[in-house]
């Protein structure tokens, strides 16, 4: 069992308060998954930068001196809290990785994109949601996920989100019975996986198939057919949230819309502090359809 | 005891007073305030109380329920009234998956749509449901009757026993081994029944009747494409 939550502002002071109106979804859906949980923030920003999030194990690293320990090679700016650092730089992801790789082994590079922002880790999802001081986040759409581990390790890279490319990450609450095939299908694309999760691989999946050019909707379509298992999976982009169940709709979702928002959750109770959710149009997806909304 | 305040008290303790601090012979009607979607309301209940939950409840709402009426005024999670053995359970908005599933007798009435596998293995008891209800509905259903007013998604009826549906919108499929009958005055009194208990009013002749076709009831080669 995991818990889904999202969150998607249609007004300028719910993108204010987008952390605070997500972490007490993310702090309910603890009942669902209490091993780890994660956090994906989409924000525009003014200056435009390719952002990097970064995890280091160690819980106070010196994040003000890592530009300084790059710049030779890696010309960045970097802001960070406890363990989270976000980098900024002009680079490609392969460079990062690389530079971060052969001078900051210990750093494990999160995601990257120009308004994409992931935070997971292990813990209970309310130690999670205030280690990394969701509450204070601001953006226009947010995808989360609490964990209860039931077939890869307990880390904080088999957290979710996972993510592939840029500005592309997925939820999901469910389990896939092929995702050894769909890997060795990808791997032999030369693309690299970084855990032996089964998200990961219908993360990688849709990400691949975008970069084919399809569509959202074509990349699902062709996951349909693909991907077999369980899953109601929740996905960011730049620009949208998008929301699927399997064939069987056997993993649960619930959504809230309203004039100002679309809240998503597994279940409602992790919706009911909402602000107007008395009027808000609730239903549930249907199998196999998609649900999107852009900003 | 005129109302319970879910924001006051924890649903241990909600279940604790229903369970064993009514005084049953005076049929209580009670307000249940604040549900915001919590989990296991009311499950279990034994006493002819009348409860009105005045809000959207999660999964499992008065399962197990013998003699009480729940009305829930909003929308409810998976299983509602699961394994419902007498009694009324009211649904005002909308029922995610499973409801009454197991359903042993009573009845259960949803008023907005119902999601996939309502009434999946009902034992007995009969389920009104005034929207569409989902896939794989009465699924394995062994008895009872199920009533939808709106349409049925796909696999309705699959692997049917004894139990009848009855549909006045489309069927959008049948499950295996379920297949449309006549409309016999047994089956038009009967859905005349269930919509007056329901409260709802709907033309009685438009409704058609599935029942099972009793091809899976015994293993035969000829058929292996059905199992």
């Amino acid at each position: 069992m995991c818990g889904i939550v999202g969150f998607f502002a249609k007004t300028q002071s719910l993108r204010e308060t987008l952390g605070a109106q997500v972490v007490p979804m993310i702090v309910c859906m603890g009942d669902r998954g209490s091993d780890s949980a994660g956090l994906a923030v989409f924000a525009d920003r003014a200056n435009g930068h390719r952002r990097y999030s970064l995890y280091s194990r160690e819980r106070n690293f010196p994040w003000d001196g890592l530009a300084d320990q790059l710049g030779d090679e890696l010309a960045c700016q970097v802001q960070g809290m406890s363990n989270h650092g976000i980098l900024l730089s002009e680079a490609s992801e392969a460079e990062v990785k690389a530079v971060l790789c052969a001078q900051c082994p210990d750093l494990h590079l999160l995601s990257a994109g120009r308004l994409m922002d992931v935070y997971k880790d292990i813990g209970h999802p309310a130690d999670i949601s205030q280690r990394y001081d969701f509450n204070s986040l601001r953006g226009s759409h947010c995808v989360g996920h609490t964990r209860m581990a039931t077939e890869s390790a307990v880390t904080p890279v088999h957290s979710h989100p996972f993510v592939a490319g840029e500005d592309f990450c997925l939820v999901h609450n469910g389990s896939l019975s092929n995702h050894h095939s769909l890997r060795r299908k990808l791997e032999g694309l030369g693309i690299e996986f970084e855990t032996d999760n089964d998200t990961e691989a219908v993360c990688r999946f849709l990400e691949w198939r975008m970069r084919e050019g399809d569509t959202i909707e074509g990349a699902l379509d062709r996951a349909f057919a693909e991907v077999d298992g369980f899953y109601t999976l929740l996905i960011g982009t730049a620009d949208r949230i998008v929301l699927v169940r399997d064939a069987f709709a056997c993993k649960p979702a619930v959504v809230a819309e309203t004039t100002d928002y679309v809240a998503i959750g597994s279940e409602f109770r992790t919706l009911a502090h909402l602000p107007g959710i008395g009027d808000a149009n609730l239903f549930e997806p249907g199998p196999e359809e998609i649900y999107s909304w852009k900003v | 005891m005129e109302s319970l305040d879910l924001a006051k008290i924890s649903v241990r303790e909600f279940n604790h007073l229903l369970h064993n601090e009514l005084d049953a012979s005076a049929c209580p009607e009670i307000e249940v305030l604040n549900p915001n979607g919590l989990h296991n309301l009311a499950v279990g209940l034994n006493v002819p109380v009348k409860l009105n939950i005045r809000g959207h409840a999660g999964y499992f709402v008065a399962g197990m329920n013998k003699q009480a009426e729940v009305t829930v005024f909003g929308n409810v999670g998976w299983s509602v009234a699961e394994n419902i053995m007498s009694g009324t359970v009211r649904v005002k908005g909308f029922a995610s998956e499973c409801a009454g599933a197991s359903g042993h007798g009573g009845c259960v009435v949803v008023e907005g749509d119902a999601s996939s596998r309502c009434g999946i293995s009902m034992k007995g008891c009969d389920i009104v449901v005034g929207g569409n209800v989902g896939h794989m509905s009465a699924f394995m259903a062994q008895a009872g009757r199920l009533v939808v007013c709106g349409n049925a998604a796909h696999g309705l009826g699959d692997s049917l026993y004894e139990a009848v549906i009855y549909v006045r919108g489309k069927i959008n499929g049948l499950g295996a081994d379920a297949r449309e009958e006549p409309m016999e005055e047994s089956d038009l009194s009967a859905v005349r029944d269930l919509l007056e208990r329901a409260g709802m009013d709907c033309p009685v002749t438009e409704f058609k009747r599935v029942a099972s076709a009793r091809m899976m009831y015994h293993w035969d080669p000829d058929r292996k494409e059905l199992y």
